[in-house]
């Protein structure tokens, strides 16, 4: 089946957040423009473990062309790519920063994304940091929260659909090629 | 123009879930009728194996045609996706395997098709689950059966075949106070003429065979999830999985490890997988669903009407009708409609058995075809005490709601006054 960045609904989602607050966190044309402009991902918190969530989703955006850098003060490396003690470590310059922290930890997390100079900050599904947020929005980042990255990609890229699930996403629109997933 | 927009019922069942394709743009859904899926490579291989990329790698765990058809439900049930299945029967079973353990409980309906209470009562029992049936119109009765070990509440929202229907919102507090799911068959209603997940229902289940692929034609059925059900504490779906190499499915796939773990584990263990095909004809009759749900009820309350009017007929049961004890809850969970099934009793005669009555009946009939089925364009009828259920005793019948007299009646979409004709003249034979 194509994929495609139709006209969409909102998503049936167990967000605890209001409809005001996922207008300004879970907007598709932020989320759509973070996944379009994006090349380098910083993952905050990615895990060693293969069976954690953030394993999974670090595999799945390394398939789908992203550099992935791990941030974890644990590991040396991690799926192949080294791993760096914290943001400002970080060599090179950083698209999105994708985290997978307490929202105790998130307000030097934004500290720091805004010192680097990163574009964007993705919190994960159930982190949801509020005056974190606010900071990032406040400074200009593009801001996330409370959805996963891996699904928002595979929602316009086919792999939602895949899975069977609801993308929302409707469109006569003939597809447009896309690279592998 | 604004890219945000809520799509109509019609339009998502004709649309959603099928965007034409950059090779080809193929505009109907294309069968893809292939076993398996070649790999880019090993690293892809081994990722799709770990659940950690999306795609297909061998159609009993999924399919592009029927991942048409399973998106597409879920957009008009409003749910968060879907898995479909060979058949309403694998799909319930389905959703019973993913939630419950040994030793577990449900509290079910004693209203069901009777195929599911064979299924609950014997081959859940196998599993070692206990099922407590209760009178789904006594909301007492969910509450008193339920014990520490009870994971699910399950009913059909329109029961078959005496069209009870459950108070959903009421029957989902008993199950939200007692953090468990509230699983809905809603096979008779469909989600055009309600949409259980509205209501409250945390998981629907859905025979597609019936009115959803509508024309009689292809077996199969659907497991849908609401996605708004909290499993964080419910250990069959957040504990590490040892038939996954301890995954979480809530924790690593949210909202969606429900369904997750009925793909990944239940259907790859059950192989009670949705054949392409069918799932082509299915969605070809999900494309009118609409239309032909509103001629389906236009035809019953019509017949149903007729029927309770009729000096043969002893009774009628039929949720669209106010004598039906559920009237009031027909007009608030089915507005549309109440369906388009219903059953009826022939008048004792002297002393003819009622049973060689109902019979001679259905063989004076012309245009309802005698068969076992349900939610066909046609209309079909079917007598359960001489068919379904002719090894049980009257009172055995009584007890599971099936007089020795019920007739069922499933109404097409043929022109009113055939069907009408066609009952007026079975019945006028009885009496000469």
């Amino acid at each position: 089946m194509g994929f495609g960045t139709g006209a969409a609904c909102a998503i049936q989602l167990n967000s605890s957040l209001t409809q005001a607050e996922k207008e300004l966190y879970q907007n598709r044309t932020v989320i759509q423009d973070i996944l379009q402009n994006t090349r380098t991902i910083a993952m905050i918190g990615l895990s060693t473990e293969r069976q954690k969530a953030s394993y999974f989703v670090a595999t799945y955006l390394l398939a789908a062309g992203y550099t992935v850098i791990p941030v974890n003060p644990k590991a040396d490396a991690i799926l192949g790519q080294t791993s760096y003690p914290d943001l400002r470590s970080v060599p090179v310059s950083i698209d999105l920063v994708d985290v997978f922290r307490p929202a105790a930890d998130c307000l030097q997390i934004v500290q720091e994304a805004i010192t680097c100079r990163a574009r964007a900050i993705w919190f994960q599904l159930k982190v949801i940091p509020f005056s974190a947020a606010a900071l990032a929005r406040e400074a200009g980042l593009a801001t996330v929260m409370d959805l996963c990255v891996k699904m928002e990609h595979g929602r316009y890229h086919g792999g939602l659909h895949a899975a069977g699930m609801n993308t929302e996403i409707i469109s006569a629109k003939r597809a447009q090629p896309q690279g592998r997933l | 123009m604004k890219a945000e927009r809520t799509f109509g019922f019609d339009t998502r069942m004709v649309h959603a879930g099928h965007i034409p394709d950059a090779a080809t743009g193929a505009r109907a859904a294309p069968i893809y009728q292939t076993s398996s899926y070649v790999f880019y490579d090993a690293d892809q291989a081994a990722d799709l194996f770990d659940l950690k990329r999306y795609g297909h790698l061998y159609s009993r765990i999924s399919n592009p045609t029927v991942a048409v058809l399973e998106e597409r439900l879920a957009s008009l049930e409003g749910a968060t996706g879907a898995v479909a299945t060979a058949s309403g029967m694998a799909a319930q079973f389905a959703a019973f395997m993913t939630l419950l353990e040994p030793g577990d409980e449900i509290v079910a309906s004693s209203h069901l098709y009777g195929g599911s209470v064979v299924q609950l009562t014997y081959t859940l029992k196998k599993m070692g689950v206990i099922v407590r049936y209760v009178d789904p119109t006594d909301l007492q009765a969910w509450e008193q059966a339920i014990t520490p070990r009870t994971r699910a509440l399950y009913s059909e929202l329109i029961g078959n075949p005496r069209g009870s229907v459950l108070d959903i919102q009421a029957v989902a507090g008993v199950a939200e106070a007692q953090r468990i799911p509230l699983i809905i068959d809603n096979t008779i209603a469909t989600p055009y003429l309600c949409r259980p997940m509205d209501f409250g229902a945390t998981i629907t289940v859905y025979s597609a065979t019936k009115f959803i692929g509508g024309h009689g034609n292809s077996l199969g059925g659907v497991v849908l999830d609401s996605g708004k059900f909290d499993y964080s504490h419910f250990p069959a779906i957040a504990a590490p999985s040892p038939s996954y190499h301890n995954l979480r499915f809530f924790d690593t796939f949210g909202h969606y490890g429900f369904l997750m773990k009925v793909r990944a584990e239940t259907l790859r263990d059950t192989g009670a997988c949705l054949a392409p095909m069918n799932a082509f004809l299915l969605l070809q009759g999900l494309e009118t669903l609409s239309l032909r749900m509103e001629k389906h009820v236009a035809n019953a309350l019509t017949i149903a009407r007729y029927l309770e009017a009729h000096s043969q007929v002893d009774w009628v049961a039929y949720a669209g009708l106010p004598s039906h004890p559920q009237f009031d809850l027909a007009q608030k969970y089915l507005p549309q409609g109440a369906g388009a099934v219903l059953s009826f009793g022939l008048k004792r005669q002297g002393s003819e058995d009622v049973r060689l009555r109902s019979k001679r009946f259905i063989e004076r009939l012309q245009l309802f075809s005698h068969l076992a089925n349900i939610g066909d364009v046609r209309s079909l009828v079917i007598h359960p005490a001489s068919t379904t259920h002719q090894q049980l005793s009257d009172e055995e019948l009584e007890a599971c709601g099936v007089g020795a007299d019920l007739i069922r009646l499933s109404i097409g979409i043929e022109t009113e006054e055939d069907l009408l004709w066609d009952l007026e003249q079975a019945l006028r034979a009885l009496s000469s």
